[in-house]
């Protein structure tokens, strides 16, 4: 069976030559990141893989950041002074500027969150626990992060809901020919993944949202690593949820966003209770805030959010296409250079239904020795399952390296990780 | 590239990976145990066949994971026989890591120590075995 790769029109745009390509200059654009200038031991420079698991920081992001402690730190939407009024000004700048960013119709739409693995939790608990009924179904597949599944296996415990999974195709994209049969009037919800934190697979949104709101059911996407690379839109297609975290993006840990359909907000129940969530508070009693206040119990990480802001303009200033772009031609390069080292196997589809991600094993050297050899010369990349211990079950592999690429990576790095794997081999002692 | 990068990958270390010490399993262990690290999966079984003088005669182990985790296991199994449980309950953490003769950074002194652990944790399961409810 051959499946057909999203159509350009999917929420998560594949992006194409543009004319004014020739602007983009990786070198310009590394001299924001002071953090890849240094050496490591033994007066290796750092090859940064890792993006996937967190970012690295512009100048602007951090400066932004210390401006807020330099200058109008205090605490947002409560105190009738010059300080508290600057810093809730900034808090609400950043929401719109992530509010355009996605594309969400309101302001109100945004929920600052710790991150992807509490917004989702936020969908699951709120949502989940208050709607779900025994024997609805839950449409998840094998490739989510533990973020997008752990959360539904206790809202269907909590419940009585079932958990439906889509069958994977042999390249590691979601098998949509059996969705007729799974996506049915029990299902309520198909939570999936706009881009696989392993396989780098780019899900087919577009068909996902229709095909779940042609049942009647949700959608709820983690975008934690598609937001960053390609352009986002959540009402083309409209997707009901959707969560991602500041850290990837560029920006500060500790801060992550989840959108969702105004209606749904407000039908759904707070996750945390406490300060400025609340209208009124009684002795026996409470009402809510109207959204996103009534998602934001307690102090939010308010200067993380204007960093995030931060992130976002930064993200825009150099231009998502442009960054999908030069990421796509990383990758093919670094694809076609890793596949003709022997032993070598990547996972997941052709590198033109992917992202900028290559999870590979090498015969003959374990992952966790690969990632030691590549660190002693300043290649830094993860091993392990990744926090997707189906995917690594149904690939009958314990663990699997992963080389993750950003706009700030250049083809030297490139070259450095495939010689890092020769290396390894040798190691080895294989021919 | 100098050797000195590759560091832990000595032929010691290769060696004992390429060809395990007693790796497999005894036909009537008196004791067995397994465990596997979270973060990447590593995964040893430790078995001992104890004599009645308390005195490891046989140690094997199996498993599947990185050289560091199975070169250690197999060093493991090499060095306990012959000695008795009371010895093995003074092994210490750093004696294991000596054994290795390789300096391991602290991330891969988990993997350097996992058959250690399951060891140490059987050791101290039988001794709950042999004294029920001791602790008043």
């Amino acid at each position: 069976m051959v499946l057909v790769a999203a159509p350009a029109t999917a929420m998560i745009v594949r992006t194409t030559m543009t004319a004014n390509s020739a602007t983009f200059d990786v070198e310009v654009v590394r001299q924001d990141f002071p953090i890849l200038h240094q050496r490591l031991s033994g007066d290796m420079p750092l090859v940064y893989l890792d993006t996937a698991a967190t970012a690295q920081k512009p100048r602007a992001v951090m400066a932004k950041v210390m401006e807020c402690y330099e200058q109008y730190n205090s605490n947002v939407h409560r105190g009738i002074h010059q300080l508290g009024d600057r810093m809730t000004v900034e808090l609400e700048a950043a929401r719109e500027k992530v509010q355009r960013f996605i594309g969400a119709g309101e302001l109100e739409e945004i929920v600052f969150t710790s991150g992807t693995t509490m917004s989702l939790n936020m969908v699951a608990h709120g949502w989940g626990r208050k709607f779900l009924r025994p024997g609805d179904e839950i449409l998840l597949n094998t490739m989510e992060h533990h973020a997008n599944l752990v959360p539904w296996q206790l809202a269907a415990a909590a419940t009585g809901a079932t958990l439906k999974y889509i069958p994977l195709t042999a390249d590691g994209r979601l098998d949509l020919s059996s969705l007729d049969q799974l996506l049915t009037s029990k299902t309520k919800l198909v939570a999936v993944t706009a881009m696989s934190n392993v396989l780098g697979t780019i899900n087919p949104i577009n068909e996902l949202a229709r095909r779940a709101h042609d049942v009647g059911a949700l959608i709820c996407v983690d975008a934690a690593q598609s937001v960053p690379h390609m352009p986002t839109n959540v009402r083309s297609p409209q997707v009901d949820f959707l969560a991602f975290s500041g850290h990837k993006l560029y920006g500060p840990t500790g801060i992550g966003v989840l959108y969702a359909r105004r209606q749904l907000l407000e039908a759904m129940d707070p996750f945390l209770a406490g300060g400025h969530m609340i209208r009124e508070v009684f002795l026996d009693s409470s009402t809510w805030a109207d959204p996103p206040a009534k998602f934001e119990a307690g102090t939010c990480p308010f200067i993380e959010a204007v960093g995030l802001g931060a992130a976002i303009d930064y993200v825009n200033s150099i231009g998502l296409l442009q960054i999908g772009q030069y990421e796509h031609q990383l990758s093919v390069k670094a694809h076609e250079k890793l596949a003709a080292v022997p032993g070598v196997t990547i996972y997941g589809p052709s590198v033109d239904h992917k992202g900028a991600i290559l999870s590979f094993t090498v015969d003959g050297v374990h992952p966790h020795d690969l990632s030691d050899v590549l660190d002693r010369r300043g290649v830094a990349v993860r091993a392990g399952h990744h926090c997707t211990m189906p995917l690594h079950e149904l690939l009958n592999l314990t663990a699997t390296t992963r080389a993750s690429l950003a706009f700030y990576n250049t083809l030297d790095e490139v070259d450095a990780l495939v010689e890092g794997v020769h290396a390894a081999r040798k190691v080895f002692r294989l021919k | 590239m100098t050797d000195s990068l590759e560091d832990p990958y000595d032929d010691h270390i290769l060696d004992h990976f390429e060809s395990p010490y007693h790796k497999g399993h005894l036909a009537n262990p008196t004791c067995s145990h397994s465990d596997r690290n979270p973060i990447c999966g590593d995964q040893v079984t430790v078995e001992l066949l104890v004599d009645d003088q308390d005195r490891v005669k046989e140690a094997y182990f199996d498993g599947k994971g990185c050289a560091i985790s199975q070169a250690a296991a197999s060093i493991l199994c090499e060095q306990i026989e012959g000695k008795t449980l009371d010895e093995l309950k003074d092994f210490q953490a750093q004696q294991m890591l000596d054994l290795l003769k390789v300096r391991l950074t602290a991330s891969r002194q988990k993997c350097g120590l996992l058959s250690f652990k399951v060891l140490k944790t059987m050791l101290y399961g039988m001794d709950e075995q042999r004294e029920p409810a001791s602790s008043g």
